[in-house]
Parts: structure tokens; sequence; C-alpha cells
């Protein structure tokens, strides 16, 4: 399959390309002096953090960068044509034809008020693929070509009617309803469950094998470039500092930069410090945890949510059979122990937020119980919680490190906020304590001043984690905390999260769809789906003899780097 | 239908409220109806009689509850100033007003929605410019004064437009009544000359609420198209290489108007307001000028029916643009 012979000239090749943004503070290059290549048939990775210009460059060849954007200097060819020169008719004639793209969030990328079949028509007329009379016939066509069930019911969907997954299948069969010959694929996959992701790059891989075409990966996440790509190109701040098949970039890299974002990546048999840059690792080794007393103990923990229509004068009007309430948490039971750290897997939708929450006590329980230290504390009313002095005790670190600070705090702010609304300290012992918070998060003193905006991502998380501890909480709740970050912060912050637990002696509720995530940081796992616990126990059973199908499906659809 | 039946039942709650509401404001209002229709010479006990005769001696709770009686056989009391049914009053003059309104509605529509569109996809232009231009005077210039200006200008000055002296000149007949609009009752019948005439009457009040009306649909249209050309779905729409006049007709247009749409429903209530100004300055004959009139007056019931009709009127129309919705926006037609 790849394509590596030398007399198969490139299908797409960039040569020095270099794409200027018009900023306030002038012009800045996000793209500079970046060449590659794709040859007929070849699926090429573009690998980097967010910043690295992997998607400008993608948008450039497209010709759709926004308007601030520009082609500064270098070329792109597609099979001969200079792309950047081409007049717009003329380039509007090969965008969907020709080349085609495919895109990050799925359902954002579709109309969300149009059919999705009449959003494929709109492509194979344009393209004139089809006929009026044929059209629809040809669209048909294109959704069972990607799996999509009963298409012509789903030809009248509308987006939101549809998952995320089907939704991808809709842009990918917009992509590839005119056969172009080449893919750019942006991000297909992040926000996706597993095992979606899974089914996606098969049906991509597949469906642009059986037509010879090209694709072009740009990804963030190198497990998906190593399973799915021939070569893989690595970039860092707008320029390319490796290019080269992906068997030898992940076996032999050549570049720093590649080998740190190597290490960085969550792999099967790695350990936390394993992901740090070599030479940062932490000074002491983590002594084995010796788990004490039960501190959370949920039992039977039920939570039920009434179904959209029922409720309210609709239903008092319909007078229909009431339909019974959907359960996002089905009587799921754990326990978690003073110094442990246990961690909720399963895809979206299994209720481990819902869990979370309820834990967190930001939601009302159905059913059921939960204690923690002793003490029944699901009958608190989660408006009374706020006042309880079980709050001081059970803290939270959300999901979205920008979204959960407030933009006219400043980190100092944020961080005192839960001392300020739950502690006794003020002035001169407040500050102290905000630099010493600081100072254990590993956060600069002097961004204490800064707001939000002007924190980077990993910043803003080591604020958000600073605050979830400023109170010397027993139990922490992460909810995906590092689910937005790049992997190389990703790094740092989980071998954080280690440290402190182990310093401050504090339990993590650790929810998460990332089981490599999970496995470097939890001593205990549950696995739920649909409400249910699947399968719980200690890390490196669940993970490595796992007895649940589910388990072993969710494993297997994880593309891990090798 | 029963989405209609549902959404209609909502309203009773509000127009109860209303009500409630106009009957105590009216009531609380300084002045006294019986001495100002008694005359300034009058006797303290002709007064009282007069009083006596309006039942307004009665205690609150008794008079509202007569009001509400009276009003649920679609009875809306006598108006002291016209000696008419406040009913027959308010159907003779509304559709004057529903003419006025809804041509100025249309006609603001039609220049604010293209402008808003042409603003957006062309950013920075000329059409930009003008846009922002036309926006800031609409909301600067109170209305009664674009009226009058208007008036200066076309009638006094330039001589283009007839008399600002209600519905039709002296010299012309109403067209016999269909629906109440001149324009629609004359076209019925196919005479041009009143047509023309009503529509020279129509044409400065019609300006004058339009120009009011431009600056928030222009705005939304704009604000709203430029949210939706930023989308990532007008990108795919883009990377597909669909045609621009698709993009943004197609996915662009039919998504920026929904905003639109919701903000009709504020306009035209804004433009109610508006109108009583208008109706004055044009003398036009319609259920502001005549509300007003009765305010002044302390007659209470042409006051009353005059809120009350238009609070249906909002109701209505809030369910049109409402049903509008569910028609352009699936998710909408789910949710109800």
């Amino acid at each position: 399959m790849s394509a590596t012979t030398t007399d198969n000239p490139p299908l797409l090749e960039i040569r020095d390309l270099t794409i200027e943004f018009a900023t306030r503070a002038g012009p800045v290059q996000a793209v500079r002096q970046v060449s590659l290549g794709i040859r007929k048939g070849e699926t090429v990775g573009i690998v980097g953090e967010s910043g690295s210009g992997k998607s400008v460059t993608s948008y450039a060849v497209m010709r759709i960068l926004d308007r601030a954007g520009r082609i500064a200097a270098g070329s792109i060819g597609f099979s001969g044509i200079d792309l950047p020169g081409l007049p717009e008719r003329e380039m509007r004639d090969l965008r969907g034809r020709e080349i085609s793209m495919i895109f990050q969030n799925p359902r954002a990328a579709l109309n969300p008020i149009r059919a999705v079949g009449r959003q494929i028509e709109d492509v194979l007329i344009r393209h004139a693929q089809a006929t009026r009379a044929t059209t629809r016939a040809r669209a048909i066509e294109m959704l069972e070509q990607v799996r999509i069930a009963r298409p012509e019911e789903r030809y009248h969907a509308y987006p939101f009617e549809l998952s995320g997954g089907m939704c991808q299948r809709i842009v990918i069969a917009l992509a590839l309803a005119c056969g172009p010959q080449l893919l750019i694929a942006d991000e297909p996959t992040t926000g996706l469950d597993v095992t979606t992701q899974k089914t996606v790059m098969e049906l991509v891989t597949e469906l642009t094998r059986a037509r010879g075409m090209s694709t072009l990966l740009i990804t963030h996440d190198l497990g998906l470039a190593a399973a799915y790509c021939d070569r893989v190109v690595v970039m860092e701040r707008g320029r390319v500092v490796e290019d080269a098949p992906a068997q030898q970039i992940f076996r032999a890299p050549q570049h720093p930069y590649t080998r740190r974002l190597l290490r960085a990546t969550p792999r099967p048999g790695a350990r936390l410090p394993d992901l740090l840059p070599e030479g940062e690792a932490p000074p002491v080794e983590a002594p084995e945890a010796t788990p004490g007393p039960v501190l959370l103990d949920v039992i039977n923990l039920v939570k039920e949510f009434p179904r959209a229509g029922s409720g309210g004068l609709g239903s008092w009007l319909r007078r229909g059979p009431a339909l019974p309430p959907a359960r996002a948490v089905d009587g799921i039971s754990f326990q978690i122990r003073r110094g442990e750290s246990v961690g909720l897997v399963g895809e979206s939708g299994c209720g481990k937020s819902t869990t979370s929450m309820m834990v967190m006590r930001l939601l009302e329980r159905t059913s059921g119980s939960i204690q923690f230290d002793g003490q029944e504390i699901g009958a608190i009313a989660p408006r009374d919680v706020t006042r309880s002095a079980l709050r001081r005790r059970i803290q939270m670190v959300f999901q979205d490190p920008t979204d959960s600070l407030n933009p006219r705090y400043t980190a100092g702010r944020a961080i005192a906020d839960p001392i300020l609304r739950l502690g006794e300290l003020r002035g001169a012992g407040l500050e102290d304590r905000c630099r010493e918070l600081a100072r254990l998060v590993g956060l600069p003193e002097a961004l204490l001043g800064r707001f939000p905006h002007q924190l980077s991502g990993g910043q803003k998380a080591r604020v958000g984690i600073a605050r979830a501890i400023a109170l010397n909480p027993e139990l922490v709740v992460l909810d995906e905390p590092t689910a937005a970050l790049d992997v190389s912060v990703q790094a740092v912050v989980l071998n954080l999260l280690q440290d402190l637990k182990l310093r401050l002696g504090m339990s993590y509720l650790f929810v998460s769809h990332d089981l490599h995530v999970v496995k470097l940081l939890c001593d205990r796992v549950i696995v739920m789906r649909q409400g249910r616990i699947v399968e719980q126990g200690p890390t490196g059973q669940v993970l490595n003899q796992p007895a649940a199908d589910y388990t072993r499906a969710l494993l297997a659809a994880a593309p891990a780097a090798p | 239908m029963r989405t209609v039946a549902l959404r209609l039942a909502g309203a009773i709650p509000a127009l109860i409220g209303v009500i409630l509401a106009t009957f105590v404001l009216t009531r609380v209002l300084p002045g006294d109806t019986a001495s100002y229709f008694a005359g300034p010479t009058a006797s303290a006990e002709s007064i009282a009689q007069i009083r006596a005769e309006l039942g307004l001696d009665r205690p609150l709770p008794e008079q509202f509850l007569r009001y509400v009686t009276a009003l649920s056989h679609g009875d809306l009391g006598m108006s002291l100033t016209t000696g008419q049914p406040v009913l027959d009053d308010l159907a003779a003059r509304l559709p004057a007003s529903a003419e006025l309104t809804l041509s100025a509605l249309l006609l603001a529509m039609a220049v604010a929605i293209p402008l808003g569109i042409l603003a957006a996809v062309k950013q920075g232009s000329l059409a930009d410019h003008a846009c922002r231009i036309l926006v800031t005077g609409g909301v600067s210039l109170p209305v009664f004064f674009t009226g009058l200006l208007l008036v200066y200008v076309f009638y006094f000055l330039l001589g283009w437009s007839p008399a600002p002296l209600g519905r039709l000149d002296a010299f012309a007949s109403a067209p016999p009544t269909v629906t109440g609009f001149f324009l629609v009752d004359s076209l019925l019948i196919g005479d041009t000359e009143t047509f023309r005439a009503a529509l020279a009457q129509m044409v400065l009040p019609v300006c004058t609420l339009s120009l009011f009306a431009l600056a928030p649909i222009a705005r939304i249209s704009r604000a709203s198209m430029l949210a939706v050309l930023g989308s990532d779905f007008v990108r795919t729409a883009r990377a597909s290489g669909l045609s621009p006049r698709a993009v943004i007709l197609t996915y662009g247009f039919r998504n920026a108007m929904l905003p639109v749409l919701t903000t009709l429903g504020m306009v035209f209530s804004f433009l109610l307001g508006a109108n009583v100004l208008v109706e004055k300055v044009f003398a036009w004959p319609g259920v502001g000028s005549y509300a007003v009139e009765a305010l002044i007056a302390s007659d209470f019931a042409p006051v009353q029916g005059f809120v009350l009709a238009m609070a249906i009127l909002y109701v209505l129309l809030n369910l049109a643009i409402d049903l509008l919705y569910g028609l352009v926006d699936p998710r909408a037609r789910m949710a109800a």
C-alpha cells in the first residue's frame, strides 16, 4: 500500500510555504517555509501541538484562510497546477471535486437547518456529478457508502437528530461525493468517543484506499498518526521539524521536539515520570500508596432525568401515558479510600460526569446513598451544600481550564476565591497562602496578577488546580482536567497532580475518557457504560486483563503510539 | 394545530394581566372623568350625578367585576368622547393603523435585511458604511421629528406629496370595506385612482415609521450574518466548492434570518408605540391617536380597549413569528 516508489510524482507539493496573519501588532508568521509532498495513494499525517500551524497549512491548500491570513511566500502545486495563482473561480471548481476536506466538530460543520441529504445534493449539483433527476439517488448512495443505516430515511434528517459519529460520516460523504483525489482530514475524530473514532477512521481509510485517494491527516494525536499514516510530518511553531516514514518517526525520532512529543504521549508501559522531558523527572520516586480508610462510599446511586417533552403544560394537555424517565446513572456503588485515586472511565453519555456532579453535590440524586467520611451527604440539597462544612472538603477541577476561570479575576484572585468564600484567611495571610499555592502547582508568582487571557493553557490548568486545593480538601473531583491540553502540557499537569496527591494526601475521583491517562494516574478504575458499572478493580488488573467485553473493546479502540 | 392552541392558551395569563394592569392604571392616573365631562362650570351635584351614572362611585373591585363581565360579552364599554361603543371605534380605526404599521414593517425589512446582509458580506465596504450611517440616524432621530422633517421637505418645500391630512385627500372617497386596508380594497375593485391617492398619502408616514424600524433590523441582520459567515458549516460549504451565491443565500441567509425573525416581534411592538406619534403628525385616523385623545380626556374605556387590542395583536404576531420560525428551523419544530 505505501507508495514510496520514486517514479510516483507527488500529487500535492508544498514548497517553502510561508503564511502571514495581519494582527494589530503587525504581521505574524503562522507557517514558515514549510515543504511537504503527498504522493498518489499515500496517507500523510501532520502532527503538532496547538499553534504549530498544521491546520493553517491545510487551509492554505484549500485557499480558505480567513481574511487576515495570506500566503506570503512559497508555492503549492496540485497535480501540476499552481494553487495560489489560480483564479478564485477555478479554485472553486477544484474544491470538493479534486481536493476536499473533513473537519473537527462534525455537527457544527453541517448546516443545522438543511436536511443532510440536501447538503450532499448541493455538492453533487455544484460539481455536475448528478442531474436534478439522479441527484437524490446519488445522495442516498453516498449515505450507504458511509454506512448510514436506513439511508432513505436519514436523507431527510437534520444534523441535530444524528449522533456525532453519524454527523462525521455525513461530512465524509460530502467530502467524497465528487470523487476527489485528495482528502484533507483536519482533526476528524477529536471530540468523538474512542470506539466511534475507530469506526470513523477505518471508514475513511477504507473509502480512500478503494478510490486510490491521497489523504492528509492533521492531528495532535501521535497514536492516531501512528495507526493510520504512511508518513508523518512533525510541525512545531510553524516549521516542519521532521518528515519521515511513520515507523521511523516512532522507532527512531531524529528531532528533539519529536522525541519530547513522543515521550509526553501516554502509551502502554510508560509511567508518569517517563512522560516528562529527560532530566526533568521529579526527584522523589513515588512510594507505593497505602490506601487508608474509606473516604467516599457510594451505594446504589441513581439519577433519573425526565424525558424531553414530558412535564409541564404540554404533557398535561397530551394526557398520554407518561414516558418513563431516562436513567443516566443506574444504581452504581463504589468506594474511594483516603489517599487513593480512582478513575471513572467511559464514553460520552455513560453517566460518568453525572456521577461526579452528584458526588460534588452539584446535582440532586434520585435515590441511593453518598457517604463522605461516614456522613450521609446525599440528602443535603445542592443549594445548602455551598454553606455546609462539607464544601471545603470536596473540591473540583473542571474540564476546560479557560471556561472555568472568571475572565475578570486575576490568577491570584481566582486562587483566593474559595478561601474568601469558605476560609478565614484575609489580608497578608491570604496573599502568603496564594503564593504558597502557586509554588505548589508550579505557577510563577509573577503570573498571579495576570488575567486568564494572558495565561497559557497549562498555566490556566495550574490556576484551576491551585484553586481546588486552596482549602486543603480531602477529595478532589477531576473532570477530564487535561482533555483540552496539548500532550506535553498534559504530561506536566498529570505529574503535578500525582505529586500533589502524595504530598497532601488527597484522594482523587478522576473522570476521563482516556484510558492511557487513567492508567498513569489512578490506583483503581471504574468502567461505566449506559449508567452502570461494567467493571471495577485495580488499574493494572482492569486494563491488562479486562474481564468485561466492553473494557476490551475500549482498549482495542484507543490508538496508541508504539 | 395543537401548537397553535397551546400557544394561545399560554397567552391567556398574560392577557388577564394586561386587563388587570390597564384597569388599575387608568384608575390611579390623575384626572376625574366625571368632572371632565361635566365641564368647568358644572356644580358639585351634577358631577356627582354623572359619576353615579357612570358607576364611578362604586368600590373599585365592583367596577372591575362589571368591566370584566361586560368584557366577557365582548363589550368594551362606551367612549364618552365619541359617544360610540369602543369596539366599533376600534374596528373602524384599527385597519388604518394596521395598514400603516405593517407597510412600514415590510418596507423596513425590504431595505434593512438586504442592507445588513450586504454590509456583512462586504465588511468595510461602502454598503457597510451606509448601513452604519442609516442605523445611527434611524435610532437617534425621534419619530415626530423625522415625520415633521419629511412633511416640511416633501410637502411644504417640494410639493411632491399631498397634504398630511389622513388616509385620503378630501375629494376622494374610501373604497368599499373588505379588509379595511385602502391599498388592498381599492385594488380589489380595480380602482387604481383611489389606490394611487391612498398610496400617496401613505408614503411619508410609512417612511417615517420604517426609518425608525430600520435600525434594529439592519443591525441584527448584519451581526447574525457575520456570525453565520464565520461558522463551521459555512467553511464546509466553501471547502465543498459551493458558489458564493449558494454559500451566502442557502447556507448563510437562512440561518442568519433566525435571530432577525425573533427581533421582528420586538420591532413590531416598538412600532405600535411609535405609531401613536406618527398618527398625530399625519392626522392619521388610527387607534393610536384615538387612544391618546381618550387618555387626555380621562376616558377610560377606549384606553383599556386600545391596550387590550394591542396586547392581542402582539400575541398573534408573536405566534405567527414562532410558527414561521418553526418552518425555517427544524430544531424549533422538535421542541414545540
